[in-house]
């Protein structure tokens, strides 16, 4: 926060510089083109000119920023249009046909010939055994993960903020992972456990689900704790220092610091981590789809391989789809229920 | 400058986005859409694409969808303005998905180039759906050499008694000779499909056998009557192998490079590993699966395909006349259909070229000194790829441990799983 509150100001003076630029090209020619060249090279210039202009800003503030506002709204749909335009074609629309298609069921080949049933899939859907187990795996590890993860991120962090020699190095190092795409992932670590399993049993990861599921685990923690370490970090750094010499003056123990000063400040990145590791447990697919495919049998499939494996079949299809609502309204109503009760505990600063 | 670029970006996509839905190029001459369903021949057919639109001035257009996924793929496809006029229907799930799509082939100009109605489908209207235009063969690839120099004869080789003799024998002097009997049997997903896909044929196909009919549609349940059998030609590979029953379940060994380097003597696959394996076994030769079955000296090698050819019936008649005639011209004229036989082994049409495969002679061999050809009875497994997973898990625990409680496990994935999923997918 406090960072943010520091830049504020330089912020504020380039935008009066660019909304000046702009009214005066608009008031010399009515050229678009012009305008914005102008513009551009009103930001071009911005970190010479930010410090001379500072004293002009109060006077000229009020009718420049609603000129400012007033080409911004005319240009916006430029730069809104391509995104939200995607959106429509590469989310919103399937996702409504998606809604559709779940209400059909039989045999689904093309969505034109697709027929509309009512809830036949979604009864099919809930009778479906595979889809609880998939159901009850995924929220065993999404409960296990989340536990995990923050509590070693958190750990990470509040090592490598103690002022360790060499914590950029290692800072850097715990953040790899994340970099490596999850289906890479998957084959790397099936073929370390299949080594390690080696030496003590003749079992491999794959037949075994209580190995599946500690598998998915560490590779999980392995390539997430780097990012939320990163979010801890972030947090950690942002907590007052007044505060916290304040506690050390008051004789408050290390741990009374943590517990009762430190954490309640980092609240918002705890929100932040729980979130995003909840979300991505229960979405979790190349990582399981790699690293065991739900082997043996469907015992270690959670639930987005569950729903996919469903669409291999065109009997099936209908049923899948009715999952996918059903998942997406789960992990919806878990993700808001989540952030709703973090939020209460967040402090203001 | 930078804003005029973003603002040009902009501009461009949008008009990038607006065009992606023009071009009328249709004209009565017609055009050619072929879904491919092999992307080993993808190469192949662009050129043969292209040779043909030279010739004719008609426009082929080849898309070849990923391997594993062309159900997802031919959906996606047949959704769209301008969909596939050639696609493949391949088994009897598929007529049931596609038939509406299909055009009645029954007395067009190509199906009379057929010399054969054994690869065709029907639905159960009696429509022609889909026809042949290849078709391939299974069994245990066999390298003489390896076998002659252990000191046997593969001619020898005629049941499956005198099979285990020669690959006990050969495994168990494994170290002296400096190869092996089988090459490796993984089951991971690149391979396992050769024991619950092919090898499971004979299970399925002596049922069919007994029952006096070859299945028309997907049976409700099986009897797992000849499950002995399949468990004995099973047991046999997985114990004479260059690897441990255990390392099987995780996979990384290559079966085909083992084979070619001479590591082993027997090799479980089709006739579309020819190509590759003739390179370093030139003599390689296919026999059947020997499992202990009654009468089996007469048996042949496992035929059938899943490549079959299906006109989509809801183009333009223009666009259907196209494909059709672009399809003669694959099956009867002499350098595509050479070009073509070279990459498909055989083509079951009369003007096509001979079969260049070593495999497919083999199993017309069989054919000829009056064997029975067992008929590819696997493509009816019900809802395939769970049914198969589950099987795998269950031989993986066999695999791990070999005993009778495991292999209680594999009849009930091989059984009642049949019944499973046969409900499972049931409307």
């Amino acid at each position: 926060m406090k960072e943010k509150q520091k830049a504020n100001s330089p912020v504020e003076a380039v935008e009066e510089t660019v909304a000046e630029a702009v009214l005066e090209a608009e008031t010399n020619a009515e050229d678009e083109a012009a305008v914005l060249e102008s513009e551009s090279a009103a930001v071009d210039g911005e970190q010479e000119q930010a410090a001379p202009v500072k004293p002009k800003k109060v006077k000229v503030r009020a009718g420049h920023s609603s000129m400012t506002r007033r080409s911004m709204r005319k240009w916006s749909w430029l730069f809104i249009g391509p995104v939200f335009v995607s959106f429509i074609i590469g989310f919103l629309w399937p996702f409504l046909q998606g809604i559709y298609l779940s209400f059909c069921s039989g045999r689904i080949t093309t969505i034109a010939k697709a027929k509309l049933t009512g809830l036949q899939s979604y009864e099919k859907a809930f009778a479906d055994e595979s889809f609880f187990h998939a159901f009850w795996f995924t929220a065993l590890f999404a409960i296990v993960s989340v536990v995990l993860i923050n509590i070693l991120a958190f750990a990470a962090a509040y090592a490598l903020t103690q002022g360790v020699k060499g914590s950029n190095l290692f800072r850097t190092i715990f953040f790899m992972p994340n970099l490596i795409g999850g289906i890479v992932l998957g084959y790397l670590w099936s073929m370390i456990f299949d080594g390690l399993l080696d030496l003590y049993t003749t079992t491999n990861l794959v037949d075994d689900a209580t190995y599946g599921f500690w598998g998915l685990i560490i590779l999980l923690l392995w390539q997430q704790i780097g990012y939320m370490m990163i979010i801890y970090i972030a947090g950690l750094q942002s907590v007052p220092e007044d505060m916290l010499e304040a506690a050390k003056i008051d004789g408050a123990t290390k741990r009374q610091t943590l517990f009762r000063v430190i954490i309640p400040n980092v609240m918002p990145s705890i929100t932040i981590c729980t979130f995003l590791t909840l979300t991505n447990s229960f979405k979790l697919y190349d990582q399981n789809l790699a690293l065991t495919n739900g082997k043996p049998g469907r015992l270690t499939e959670m639930l987005a391989l569950n729903i996919s494996n469903g669409f291999a079949n065109s009997a099936t299809r209908g049923m899948a789809q009715a999952k996918a609502v059903i998942f997406f309204v789960l992990v919806a109503v878990l993700g808001i229920a989540q952030l709703v009760t973090t939020r209460k505990r967040e402090v203001q600063q | 400058m930078k804003k005029v670029l973003a603002l040009v970006l902009a501009v461009l996509m949008v008009v990038a986005l607006a065009a992606c839905g023009g071009s009328d190029k249709k004209d009565e001459k017609g055009h050619v859409y072929w879904l491919n369903f092999k992307p080993e021949i993808d190469e192949t057919l662009q050129d043969l694409a292209k040779k043909y639109t030279d010739e004719t001035g008609v426009e082929v257009t080849v898309v070849t969808a990923a391997s594993g996924t062309y159900s997802t793929t031919l959906t996606a496809e047949m959704d769209k303005s301008e969909p596939p006029t050639l696609f493949v229907i391949g088994n009897q799930q598929g007529v049931k998905d596609w038939s509406d799509f299909a055009l009645d082939l029954t007395d067009t100009a190509i199906a009379k180039e057929l010399n054969t109605d054994a690869y065709n489908l029907y639905d159960d209207s009696g429509k022609l759906v889909s026809i042949g235009y290849c078709y391939e063969c299974y069994g245990i690839i066999v390298n003489p050499d390896l076998v002659e120099k252990a000191g046997h004869k593969v001619e020898d080789i005629k049941n499956f008694d005198t099979l285990k003799t020669v690959v006990e024998d050969i495994h168990a002097r494994a170290k002296d000779l400096g190869f092996d009997a089988f090459s490796s049997s993984d089951m991971d997903d690149s391979s396992s499909w050769r024991f619950t896909g092919h090898l499971a044929n004979l299970e399925y196909f002596y049922e069919e056998k007994a029952a006096g009919a070859t299945w028309k549609e997907c049976p409700a349940t099986i009897t797992g009557d000849y499950l002995p059998n399949y468990k004995k030609l099973y047991d046999l590979i997985i114990n004479n192998s260059l690897t441990a029953p255990t390392d099987l379940s995780a996979g990384g060994h290559d079966a085909e490079a083992e084979f070619k380097e001479g590591k082993a003597a027997f090799f479980v696959n089709g006739s579309w590993e020819y190509a590759a394996v003739s390179e370093a076994v030139p003599n390689a030769v296919m026999i059947p699966y020997y499992c202990g079955v009654e009468g089996e000296e007469k048996a042949g090698l496992n035929c059938g395909t899943e490549n079959r050819w299906a006109v989509n019936s809801e183009v333009s008649e223009a666009d259907q006349q196209a494909t059709i005639d672009f399809m003669v011209w694959l099956v009867s004229d002499k350098d595509a259909s050479a070009t073509m036989v070279e990459q498909l082994g055989i083509m079951p049409y009369k003007n096509a070229a001979a079969s260049t495969n070593g495999f497919l002679n083999n199993a017309a061999k069989y054919d000829e000194d009056g064997c029975y050809v067992m008929d590819w009875a696997t493509n009816y497994q019900p809802n395939v790829d769970e049914y198969r997973k589950d099987l795998v898990s269950a031989l993986n625990a066999y695999n791990a441990d070999q005993t009778d409680d495991n292999w209680a496990k594999v009849k009930e994935a091989f059984v009642d799983g049949w019944a499973k999923q046969y409900k499972a997918i049931a409307e």
